[in-house]
């Protein structure tokens, strides 16, 4: 084999750095959900105000900022979460793929397979391994054995618990560690193959070692799914996130490229917070 | 960003580690002025004990760049700075290897001027351009510090010009030490010694403009090396109307 090309030196492939250095760009981005105009009201006090944002597809979106700040209820409004809460009103649209999802029309089942969601706590069903992946798919009529399988091994597969779960499939779930919980609860989310995944502080009850194991998990899952995440943890947003968001008392104070943001923010709120200085 | 903010954060003690290296960082300024100010002093003047303390001083300079370079992988590695803060460790990391270059080249001007009066020869007529130009040097590293300690890209911005200046008083005096050389060729190797002393000084001078650089850089978020300066003008200028445009 001779080194034909003139970028190989040193045994050094120059070509395979394509990742472009700096900040990327949002506008250059397909976009996945796109938020026009949110207020959401919960009873007489408002919770969000006036929110635009674009998520863009195929990439990791954080939302972070201080206790209450309204991110997790953002979060909740992108498959209807909020629907369950009495006196909630929301005004503004969101669309997924340019179809607005509070359309009267819409199936919120249907919306909710499409748009999946991890919970801060992992919550397995009390029932075997193998059958809380396969529960999703079960709900839709799939009851084919063969067809079960491959789907169960393929999602454990995906959230990097095949080989950890593979002799111990038909074992109660709720006999595994909170880490192999929260990732058995994310196999069972991406076993029914959503567009995109709500993850709602998904490593904040884990212990760090756990915790990276689900942030390398975000990472691989991007390739496939459209991410956004809610976390308390500023180091864990610029660790897994493409972009990120700031939000403060219900407003959308910045939302750039991740590397931006932790390294020069443009708005003087956002310094203060990921700094640590008072407001 | 401005040197207030620094004293923001709510945990104390983070407060305190930033003003201690930042503190550090101006004392090791400090000691290289210093310096420098001794090196040429005791090259003009041909001062050996000057000169003496110039070359056994540098150690000083030294020690502090070990210790702030350990203070900051410190702060990297256990309060994970973002932002301004983030911006302030690179900045100082990056001013104090230049700071440490610079007393090194105080040091080779102190080094020179002992040659000189090892061997009792006194250059008073090829070392009178070094002289307005050590001034110069002086003034701009000076002013960069200045610059560093009150975070001003403003006063950072017109002191990288003046490097160009020392620059073009380097090149005069290259051509005048030439004439000399060729008219007494048993010159050549003292005026080589005076040449080797006004390099050190443009040397300075670029690492000075470096300084400016790293406090535009923490300053306004923006890199500024490796361009032009009007680009770097229009660079601050620009970024200063939409940072922090609200408050």
């Amino acid at each position: 084999m001779t080194e034909t090309s003139e970028t190989r030196t040193h045994g050094i492939d120059f070509d395979a750095l394509k990742r472009p250095f700096g900040a990327s760009d949002l506008s250059s981005e397909e976009i996945a959900l796109e938020v026009k105009n949110l207020d959401l009201h919960y009873g007489s006090s408002q919770a969000l105000y006036d929110i635009n944002m674009v998520i863009p597809k195929n990439r990791v979106t954080a939302f972070i900022g201080p206790s209450g700040c309204g991110k997790s209820t953002l979060l909740r409004c992108f498959n209807r979460m909020n629907d369950l809460v009495d006196g909630c009103q929301i005004k503004g649209e969101i669309k997924l793929h340019d179809e607005d999802i509070y359309n009267k029309q819409v199936n919120v089942a249907n919306l909710r397979r499409r748009i999946g969601m991890v919970f801060q706590k992992p919550n397995p069903f009390p029932k075997s391994i193998y059958e809380n992946v396969a529960y999703g798919l079960r709900i839709q009529g799939v009851n084919d054995k063969r067809k079960l399988d491959e789907a169960v091994e393929k999602a454990l597969r995906s959230a990097a618990l095949w080989d950890e779960m593979k002799d111990r499939l038909n074992d109660n779930a709720l006999g595994i560690s909170g880490g192999q919980q929260q990732r058995l609860v994310i196999a069972r989310a991406i076993a029914i193959e959503p567009e995109v995944m709500l993850l709602d502080e998904p490593a904040s009850a884990l212990d760090p070692i756990s915790t990276l194991k689900i942030e390398e998990l975000i990472y691989e899952l991007k390739q496939n799914y459209t991410i956004i995440i809610v976390t308390h943890n500023m180091q864990q947003a610029a660790r897994v996130s493409d972009y990120t968001a700031f939000m403060y008392m219900g407003k959308l104070i910045e939302h750039a490229d991740t590397n931006k943001l932790f390294t020069n923010p443009s708005e003087k709120q956002t310094e203060d917070y990921i700094t640590g200085r008072y407001g | 960003m401005e040197k207030s903010d620094l004293g923001h954060h709510i945990s104390q003690q983070f407060n305190q580690e930033l003003e201690d290296v930042r503190t550090r960082v101006l004392q090791m300024g400090g000691i290289v002025e210093q310096q420098l100010n001794d090196a040429i002093m005791s090259l003009t003047t041909m001062d050996m004990t000057l000169a003496e303390a110039v070359v056994t001083n540098d150690y000083k300079v030294n020690r502090l760049e070990v210790e702030i370079d350990e203070e900051c992988t410190h702060i990297l590695a256990r309060r994970q700075p973002a932002a301004s803060d983030l911006r302030l460790i690179l900045a100082i990391i990056k001013t104090i290897t230049d700071l440490e270059r610079i007393g090194d080249e105080a040091e080779r001007v102190g080094r020179m001027a002992l040659k000189f009066s090892e061997a009792d020869s006194k250059e008073t007529k090829a070392l009178i351009g070094i002289e307005h130009m050590g001034e110069r040097v002086q003034k701009i590293l000076h002013d960069s510090l200045d610059a560093f300690a009150r975070m001003d890209a403003e006063a950072a911005v017109k002191i990288a010009q003046q490097d160009k200046k020392v620059d073009e008083e380097y090149e005069n005096i290259l051509r005048q030490l030439m004439t000399y050389m060729m008219e007494d060729p048993r010159s050549i190797p003292r005026v080589i010694g005076v040449m080797w002393s006004a390099r050190a000084l443009e040397r300075i001078g670029d690492r000075a403009r470096n300084i400016c650089e790293y406090v535009i850089y923490l300053v306004k978020g923006k890199d500024v090396r490796h361009i032009s300066s009007d680009q770097v003008q229009k660079e601050a200028r620009e970024h200063h109307t939409n940072k922090h445009g609200e408050d």
